[in-house]
């Protein structure tokens, strides 16, 4: 049963159903929360379930190549229809659901898929409502039929009816063996921020090795269960849900619906978890919130164990030796805060978990480890199949991303820009030969897009921003405007914050309150307002605000590159950046450039000497109309710390 | 004027059946008051079929009469092809017809999940000393009557407020879990006392999209009580219109609409 030489590997994922099937067939692969009851399904059952949809998609008629789209929420039936696709012989080609319906048209053209597996009647309505420009779909498969009884079924059937058709077994099992290590796994469209979605081939071998090697790297064991429940198009939750559960054999566990994604966590209690910040973020307001509306002693109860916590916790997930007298404490708190907390999160059980997408605020951070959970980071892409650095146990911190993964070479380009090469690099973009030529050369290196550094000492990988938006300033140091505002949010007072600096001699900064944290404090301390506006001009606002500045200033200088982006002077806005006014993407990134030209008054003002500025500002409220609003902006100077090492003068 | 007896198909391909209700000649009096004057009509086997008309007009009446609320003092009142004598309203629930309330009459204290178990009280046979013990009978059936009630759960999609307490949700979601309680009973009639009172846009879109289903799903006959004409115009088969308790108009949507009697009743007309 040894895994040694490549040879052993199965080429497939359906190989490694098969293996697994060999290896635990009673052990149960997929559960699904319906009707109140989480209903499961064994490793053989499961391969049962997914050899009868394959020989329905064949009797349906579908060839060796064929590309399968398959949208909805996370069921198993619908990881069971991508490995039944790959036994059929095709392509599966998982598309986000909450899609809007022309860019499901986009990439069921782009793919040329022939059928379409999809959740249920809202997806239905969607492909229909394009179906008369999407020529090659021939057929719509669906899960569950609520609602679809009046449709025409000319080219629909329902997913149990394809499965009960059956069909040629032995033709099944010819194309699953003609499956080869290099052939096309599964095919992932990127999001796309900029032009339109790139069809991400992957194929057997990407898959296959990024799953083995990860799932070494975190010893991941076949009784980990993890909860799906992150977008199926999303190479994440292909590598978690099916490439490393088929790699290790571990349980899937599907929640009941989207909205009970938190409950269903704490009923499994999954040992292996990822999740994107916002859901960390989201946990642990509601646990602060909900703790400020208890009782007295269990208010100071908490503060005080979790005083304890932030000093012990993260020290002894990393192994380093603790006093006999901190480790009682932390028992002591386990017992009445940590453990019952972690329970009530659905973190009991976590022996790994991820978090990755984007940056996360290092106190959110150091609450999780702190309480015991081994919450690292990682970084990747799709091109990558995921994985291009992870944290390694015993070595975590919030501001590096981790060590490169296993099989995973990393340089660093004179941009700034990193760059990878690994078994997970794809294979390339859909019917776009120009994209993939500029993205991956000729030797395997790819171009992550962000600028970064290796961290001396740890070899830790250390990401500071988009390369696009790395520049330089006046000096010639390294301006990184994103590494700085990252900082600033982390703030909850602080909304947004845009930083200006390239080819100028020192760093400026625009910021946004965040209205309902400034709000909530200017309540409790009885201070009147009438207007955001009013509020942003506050004296004792500016003086928090100012506060925190020179805190990420002090932060910045320790960093001995980016020492020269700390801020010197800065203004709250009198109005939030809105994408209604085009100065936000609709996905709440700032456009830099607008920002720039709509407020060059004042930038001016924050490279002159004023202390303060009138303005005028057109704005479009929500009904489309326009109107302007003036303001006197106070302009203030922040406190900048020595730089431990000047940059070059 | 339609007064459909026969099945017919809806254009959009539904099949309506037999009479299932036949209301004939009604009066409802509340000592000299006349509520309800001398009102005949039929609800057919799979319809939709709306009450409307201006505030005192009769139509809550009209819905407590349906359900044995009251009792009227003249006409006849048939259910699936027999005549009803007069009745509790619990008799009434045990034929088969279940209904939702005006002014939510949910057990706030209680969780969605038992509110709704509640709907399947006429399903429970076991005697108390079975209850209270749970063996035999008495747990295979709150097994079944739960699996109903779970079904209805995922049809409404409540399941993330399964084991919330109904006090704790918002107006919304608490019409909801009434529809709920109301469809665990399976009945043959549902009455729905203005299901969309109150409610935004979107979580009338979604009551809409929820009645449409009930109704295609189950085959569950509707009648309803709406004030707001845009939801009842689209959603139901046949509209009986009411002012100061006698019937001005019955029909389809359309024919209600270009009826001369309910235009003055809703825009108000000069007596000279």
């Amino acid at each position: 049963m040894s895994v040694n030489t490549s040879a052993d590997i199965p080429v497939s994922v359906p190989a490694l159903l098969a293996r697994n099937v060999a290896r635990h067939g009673d052990k149960p692969a997929y559960r699904e929360k319906e009707f109140g009851i989480w209903q499961s399904w064994t490793w053989a059952q499961a391969q049962d379930e997914i050899d009868a949809f394959a020989m329905g998609l064949i009797t349906l008629g579908a060839d060796p190549g064929d590309h399968v789209a398959i949208v909805g929420r996370n069921r198993p039936a619908l990881y069971w229809a991508m490995v039944a696709a790959q036994k059929a012989g095709c392509i599966p080609v998982p598309l986000y659901q909450d899609a809007a319906a022309e860019e499901i048209a986009y990439a069921l053209n782009h793919c040329g898929a022939r059928y379409a597996i999809v959740g249920d009647q809202e997806q239905v309505d969607k492909v229909a409502d394009v179906r008369d420009q999407v020529a090659e779909l021939e057929h719509v498969i669906y899960l569950d039929g609520r609602g679809l009884r009046k449709y025409d079924h000319g080219d629909m059937t329902s997913y149990t009816e394809i499965k009960k058709t059956g069909g040629d077994r032995a033709e099944m099992e010819r194309r699953t063996a003609a499956l080869t290590y290099d052939d096309t796994c599964v095919m992932l469209y990127t999001s796309g921020t900029t032009g339109r979605p790139k069809g991400v081939v992957l194929s057997n071998r990407n898959v296959i090795e990024t799953a083995k090697n990860s799932s070494e790297f975190d010893h991941l064991l076949p009784e980990d269960e993890v909860l799906a429940y992150l977008p199926m198009a999303w190479v994440g939750d292909f590598i978690f849900s099916i490439g490393q559960a088929m790699w290790t054999g571990f349980c899937v566990n599907c929640p009941e619906s989207e909205h009970t994604m938190l409950t269903d966590l704490r009923e499994i209690g999954p040992t292996y978890f990822f999740a994107p910040p916002r859901v960390f973020e989201g946990q642990l307001t509601s646990v602060m919130i909900r703790m400020e509306d208890s009782g007295r002693f269990k208010k100071w109860l908490f503060d005080h164990f979790m005083a304890v916590a932030r000093r012990v916790g993260p020290a002894m997930l990393d192994g380093e030796t603790i006093s006999f007298g901190d480790k009682v404490k932390y028992a002591l708190g386990n017992a009445f805060v940590y453990g019952p907390l972690k329970n009530t999160l659905g973190l009991s059980r976590i022996r790994v978990g991820y978090t990755a997408g984007e940056a996360i605020g290092p106190e959110i951070f150091d609450f999780y480890r702190a309480l015991g959970i081994n919450l690292k980071q990682l970084y990747g892409q799709t091109e990558a199949t995921v994985y291009i650095t992870q944290q390694p146990d015993g070595q975590v911190r919030s501001d590096t991303v981790g060590v490169p993964s296993p099989g995973v070479e990393l340089k660093i380009e004179d941009s700034g820009e990193v760059f990878y090469r690994s078994p997970g690099t794809f294979v390339e973009y859909y019917k776009n030969p120009e994209s993939t030529a500029s993205t991956k050369d000729a030797e395997g290196w790819v171009a992550t897009g962000d600028a970064g550094f290796i961290e001396e000492g740890s070899g830790h990988l250390r990401i500071i921003d988009r390369a696009k938006d790395v520049g330089k300033m006046a000096n010639g140091s390294l301006f990184a405007p994103k590494y700085v505002e990252n900082k600033l949010k982390f703030y909850p007072n602080i909304l947004e914050a845009v930083v200006f600096g390239a080819g100028r001699d020192r760093c400026t900064a625009f910021i946004n309150i965040d209205l309902t944290a400034v709000g909530n404090w200017a309540e409790r301390n009885n201070i009147a307002y009438s207007s955001y506006q009013e509020l942003s001009q506050h004296p004792q606002v500016l003086d928090t605000i100012a506060e925190h500045v020179a805190e990420v200033n002090a932060s910045v200088a320790q960093d001995e590159m980016l020492a020269g982006c700390q801020i010197h002077r800065f203004l709250v806005l009198h109005k939030e950046l809105d994408a209604d006014d085009g100065e936000m993407t609709r996905t709440r990134k700032v456009r830099r450039a607008v920002v720039g030209e709509k407020f060059d008054d004042l930038i001016a003002a924050l490279y002159g000497d004023a202390s303060e500025i009138y303005t005028e500002t057109e704005v479009t409220y929500e009904d489309g109309r326009k109107g302007k609003i003036t303001a006197t902006l106070d302009i203030r100077d922040a406190v900048v710390a020595p730089a431990m090492k000047v940059a070059a003068e | 004027m339609k007064d459909t007896l026969a099945p017919y198909v809806t254009p959009d391909g539904r099949q309506i059946g037999e009479t299932l209700m036949d209301m004939r000649n009604i009066t409802l009096r509340f000592g000299g008051v006349e509520a309800i004057k001398d009102i005949s009509f039929n609800i057919q086997e799979g319809e939709i079929r709306a009450i409307i008309g201006p505030n005192g007009a009769g139509k809550s009446s009209m819905l407590n009469v349906i359900s044995g609320f009251y009792n009227p003092q003249e006409g006849e009142v048939w259910f699936r092809g027999k005549k009803r004598p007069p009745m509790k309203p619990y008799q009434v629930a045990r034929l088969g017809i279940a209904r939702t309330f005006q002014n939510i009459a949910l057990f706030q204290g209680m969780s969605v999940l038992d509110n709704v178990m509640t709907g399947r009280l006429n399903h429970m046979n076991a005697g108390m000393l079975a209850q209270a013990v749970w063996r035999g009978k008495a747990e295979r059936e709150e097994v079944a009557n739960r699996e109903t009630v779970e079904k209805v759960i995922d049809f409404l999609e409540i399941q993330a407020i399964r084991k919330t307490p109904v006090g704790r949700l918002p107006y919304g979601l608490k019409k909801r879990v009434e529809l709920a309680r109301a469809l665990a009973a399976e009945p043959k009639l549902l009455l729905l006392d203005e299901p969309m009172a109150g409610m935004n846009v979107e979580e009338k879109e979604d009551m809409s999209r929820f009645i449409l289903d009930v109704n295609d799903e189950f085959g569950t006959t509707i009648a309803l009580i709406e004030h707001d004409m845009g939801v009842v115009m689209d959603l139901s088969d046949r509209v009986i219109v009411m002012d100061y308790g006698r019937k001005i108009g019955d029909g389809t949507p359309d024919e209600v609409r270009n009826n001369q009697e309910v235009i003055d009743a809703y825009l108000g007309v000069s007596h000279d």
